[in-house]
């Protein structure tokens, strides 16, 4: 069994004196670990750093191994993101993120896309957590618990929306959340591709998908905590604004 | 047993073993008292997570290296290269580790309450964060840098080109950190 592909590397363990067991996300088999003999030597380690882009090749006897990469460094995204503490802070939660939503190998080719362009602008603080906001709905989507925010679900208007159920992750409208509202979730314009996007606003959405985040998606996932990195980016953010 | 140790593999811990054998009182009996002696007496130092031989290690307890200045590293690995340069005299702080959201290693895993605590009984006036150039030691490094604000000056170690080192050579995360720290000639 082998197959080449790109791939954003997600976590580095070291396995071994030599040795590492890499685990990274890729367009056609998702995230997946391999071991990559020489990972911790001098030559490879540095290339090895969490949102790497990397050239992988692996092979395995069968497939339900875990295998062996062969890696080829295409560029670093480590030293954009260590020099600021946002961008460090906003890595981190994206690949804590992928890998503990994803199940292993299998393709979230959408998903892939709008990684790597996310990854791409780090570094660029003032788009930044736009970006990120607008990944963490693609990554709710993609595993299934996408928030619906065309129309009201109660009264079916699409104007004046401003909150989403947490139940249903429809959005609500003002009229239609009448005495409930208390209960709901905020939906602030950004989530709706709408003003300018001020930090306080993408906190605010932040805290809207985070809900579904803990409540809807870590459930099937056997109850696992979110990643303490989401909430040490909220906290930098939240310093921010 | 000789084989499980780091670097050595089957043959070579037998070629270390038979060595041993071949010289015992040259080499097998002075190793194995002096590694009793280590078995019984080190261990790590109250105070700073260095390894000595009594509970405050000799660095700290040295009045000389009471400069003002505090070192954080991660290991005691790191400890020792710091100290095989000979250029840093002040005193350090071994964490034990690094940051790891992936891993679920958090503060408290690690020495961060300890270093805390040392500021200012001891009148720590800059903290010097030399940490791995890694995305763990850096986030561990902007963690303490946030828990240290406003209470001392807090300095991290450079990032570049190596001493001998060929740009040719250098992957593009270096050239990145150490274009990005240029300085006047």
């Amino acid at each position: 069994m082998d197959w080449r592909d790109t791939g954003i590397l997600l976590s580095t363990r070291k396995h071994g004196e030599t040795s590492a067991i890499i685990e990274v996300f890729t367009p056609d088999h998702g995230r997946h670990a391999g071991v990559v003999r020489g990972g911790t030597s001098r030559k490879l380690a540095p290339s090895l750093q969490p949102g790497a882009q990397l050239d992988v090749s692996w092979r395995a006897r069968l497939e339900d191994h875990i295998g062996a990469f062969t890696v080829e460094p295409q560029r670093s995204r480590a030293a954009h993101a260590m020099g600021d503490r946002l961008s460090l802070a906003g890595l981190n939660a994206v690949v804590g993120l992928l890998a503990f939503a994803l199940p292993e190998r299998e393709p979230h080719p959408d998903l892939y896309t709008r990684t790597e362009a996310l990854l791409d602008l780090l570094g660029q603080s003032d788009i930044w957590p736009l970006g990120y906001l607008r990944w963490e709905l693609a990554l709710l989507e993609d595993m299934g618990f996408g928030l619906d925010l065309s129309c009201c679900a109660v009264t079916g208007a699409t104007e004046g929306l401003e909150f989403v159920s947490p139940r249903s992750g429809r959005a609500v409208s003002a009229a239609g959340a009448g005495a409930w509202k208390e209960r709901l979730l905020p939906l602030p314009p950004c989530m709706l591709g709408q003003g300018d996007a001020p930090d306080n606003e993408i906190l605010q959405a932040l805290r809207t998908t985070g809900h579904f985040l803990e409540h809807h998606l870590a459930p099937q996932l056997r109850g696992r905590p979110i990643p303490a990195a989401r909430g040490q980016f909220l906290d930098r953010l939240a310093r921010r604004a | 047993m000789m084989a499980k140790l780091p670097g050595l593999g089957p043959r070579s811990a037998r070629r270390a073993v038979l060595h041993m054998i071949r010289k015992r009182a040259l080499v097998l009996t002075p190793l194995s008292e002096v590694m009793a002696t280590v078995a019984a007496t080190a261990r790590e130092c109250l105070n700073c997570g260095n390894v000595g031989t009594a509970d405050i290690c000799d660095i700290c307890n040295d009045p000389k290296r009471e400069n003002g200045q505090m070192c954080i590293v991660e290991d005691v690995a790191d400890l020792w290269a710091m100290e095989r340069s000979g250029v840093f005299k002040g005193r350090y702080h071994v964490l034990g580790g690094t940051l790891s959201a992936l891993d679920s290693i958090g503060p408290d895993e690690l020495r961060i309450p300890r270093l805390m605590s040392r500021i200012g009984p001891e009148a720590v006036q800059e903290v010097i964060l030399a940490l791995n150039a890694t995305i763990d030691g850096q986030t561990t490094a902007h963690y303490i840098a946030d828990q240290l604000e406003g209470q001392v000056s807090v300095t991290s170690l450079a990032q570049g080109v190596p001493i001998g080192g060929e740009l040719d050579y250098l992957d593009d995360g270096t050239i990145t950190a150490a274009l990005n720290a240029r300085r006047p000639v």
